[in-house]
């Protein structure tokens, strides 16, 4: 049996978040859920994991805030030694209240574009690329969700019946 | 609920106030004596700011909480009115330190010396002299006088109305004191916006009178701020451990841990700027400040801006820490000690000199005023429901979750 993909359509995103409640206390698996904006609370009904881009963003704070020393270390102390308004100019240590505020906007800089651009190539979001949201009015005023029959133990027409019972503003079925 | 303060809870206070006067007695039969009297009162000094200014920080976080219509902290407003009800004593201990000055028994605030002002003494400073518009007596007990008399008036205002408010009887309309609150809370944080930085140097900043600096203020504050919202972390812990303040779910918790953390980075960004600008330009008018206590205080100094601004900024950044008394208790915990030693060594060194640091007469003081402190906050908390009744914003917190 091929997988099939079902969308049930919504227009308010709280009437959606009560549905998938609804069908997920039955036993059905939802894949994704697209709308124009986050639902609160929708994440644990559809069984959504934590993002764990914080720990990535901490990374690379990480990582900006050691090549921002490093680098100022090279260019300042080890490399051309620079005296400006009589510093200590010898040891990365004792000159180290200078290089702080670099250091911490190098952070943040690191830190920020580190997430998105992690964001945009996890959702496979870059620039240019060709939107994947299977109905164009979710970035508008529609809240979608995805089932698959593969994911479930039921079969297409028990699905519909199932999304029938909430209040759905119209169900599409596609075939791979 | 009506919250009851346990045995347990009566037995440690007095356990504080009697290991604290024991190891005053200790410091102060132990000591070899020139400096005695100047150090107690110095400490007194230390202590009457410390916990003085926490309560005064919780009443600055309730007018902030009506002035920005905030809803998530009506559950806990119990607790921060209960943290206001030190100001009374915080407030007699600084009057004795600063009338104890003006009669000469100590000798903090070197400007009040004889002779300083006077050109024909031996003692004469010109450099103080010039600042003897600002730094004279009169005008220095106006200021004193009126910043402790406002704040209290306010205080006792926040804390009247909310307990009256509790009693009305609404039928679903909205409480008329709300709108008078929001109103105060302007008033009272216009008010402080100039007393708050002004009090710092006329109580703290004066001690070192030939120097200045225009973040001392802001320095001030932020500390204060964290501290109380520290005894906020941790009162709020110890009340939903003993089964009280059902609701306060953990989205509240995440809240107050949220603040900590970011005042406490908001400590360090201001303690770092005042300590880089000054350091980085190196005028020795105002250099001098930083060279006594990287000389005499350097542990005690760069310690507790480690300690301060690196534990709290690196345990508390996830959000699982934020919403786990397991994390935030401790770290609470060492960070308020950290913020009092950072109000020690804000006095020690311009009134002990290098003869200061940290012994029994500091540690015996700080146990005595942190068990009268608890004490006290707790009676507030026992004398009146620990959930508002008739705050507007009262169910929207109840629901807060995110």
């Amino acid at each position: 049996m091929s997988d099939k993909t079902i969308y049930a359509i919504y227009d308010d995103d709280y009437v959606l978040l009560e549905s998938a409640k609804h069908i997920v206390d039955k036993g059905i698996h939802i894949r994704d859920v697209f709308s124009p904006f986050p639902i609160h609370g929708l994440d644990p009904v559809i069984g959504l994991k934590r993002t764990r881009i914080a720990i990535a963003a901490f990374i690379y704070g990480m990582i900006g805030v050691s090549l921002a020393l490093t680098g100022m270390w090279f260019f300042m102390i080890h490399d051309w030694p620079m005296n400006i308004g009589g510093k200590p100019n010898f040891s990365l240590m004792n000159n180290l209240p200078t290089f702080v505020p670099i250091t911490f906007e190098f952070g943040v800089l690191c830190a920020a574009h580190g997430m998105a651009i992690t964001y945009m190539l996890r959702n496979w979001t870059l620039p240019g690329m060709k939107g994947r949201n299977p109905y164009p009015r979710t970035t508008d005023d529609r809240f979608v969700m995805e089932i698959h029959t593969h994911d479930n133990d039921m079969d297409e027409e028990g699905i519909k019946a199932l999304l029938n019972e909430t209040y759905v503003l119209e169900i599409d079925v596609k075939n791979p | 609920m009506e919250f009851t303060i346990s045995n347990k809870a009566k037995l440690t206070t007095l356990i504080l106030v009697v290991v604290g006067l024991a190891s005053l007695l200790l410091g102060i039969f132990t000591s070899h004596g020139h400096h005695m009297s100047q150090q107690l009162w110095a400490n007194l000094l230390v202590n009457g700011y410390f916990f003085f200014t926490i309560s005064l920080a919780a009443l600055f976080f309730i007018a902030l909480q009506y002035v920005s219509e905030m809803a998530w902290g009506v559950t806990t407003q119990r607790v921060f009115q209960a943290i206001m009800a030190f100001m009374p004593i915080g407030a007699v201990v600084l009057l004795i330190v600063f009338a104890a000055s003006s009669m000469h028994w100590n000798h903090l605030y070197h400007w009040m010396a004889d002779g300083v002002m006077d050109p024909a003494s031996e003692n004469y400073d010109k450099l103080i002299h010039g600042k003897e518009g600002y730094l004279n007596q009169p005008f220095f007990w106006v200021r004193t006088l009126l910043y402790i008399a406002v704040w209290i008036y306010f205080a006792r205002w926040f804390r009247k109305k909310s307990l009256e408010e509790d009693k009305l009887e609404l039928n679903g309309a909205t409480s008329p004191i709300y709108g008078k609150a929001i109103f105060k809370g302007v008033l009272f944080i216009a008010f402080f916006a100039y007393t708050s930085s002004s009090s710092a140097w006329d109580w703290i900043m004066a001690i070192d009178v030939h120097w200045f600096s225009t973040m001392f203020g802001w320095y001030c504050f932020s500390g204060m701020w964290v501290s109380m919202m520290i005894v906020a972390v941790v009162l709020v812990q110890y009340l939903k451990r003993n089964g009280y303040m059902k609701e306060v779910n953990s989205s509240h918790i995440h809240d107050l841990g949220k603040w900590m953390f970011a005042i406490s980075c908001l400590w360090s960004y201001i303690w770092f700027s005042q300590f880089m600008l000054i350091w980085y330009s190196n005028i020795p008018e105002e250099v001098t400040y930083y060279v006594q206590r990287f000389e005499d205080y350097q542990l005690l100094y760069l310690g507790t801006f480690c300690v301060n601004f690196f534990l709290p900024f690196f345990v508390l950044m996830s959000r699982d820490a934020k919403r786990n008394g397991i994390f935030l208790v401790p770290i609470a915990l060492i960070v308020f000690i950290g913020h009092w030693v950072d109000v020690l060594v804000m006095v020690l060194p311009g009134t002990m000199f290098e003869h200061g640091g940290l012994g029994a007469i500091e540690i015996g003081m700080f146990l005595t005023f942190l068990g009268v402190f608890i004490y006290t906050v707790l009676r507030a908390l026992s004398k009146a429901p620990l959930m508002t009744k008739n705050h507007p914003m009262y169910d929207e917190s109840l629901h807060l979750h995110h």
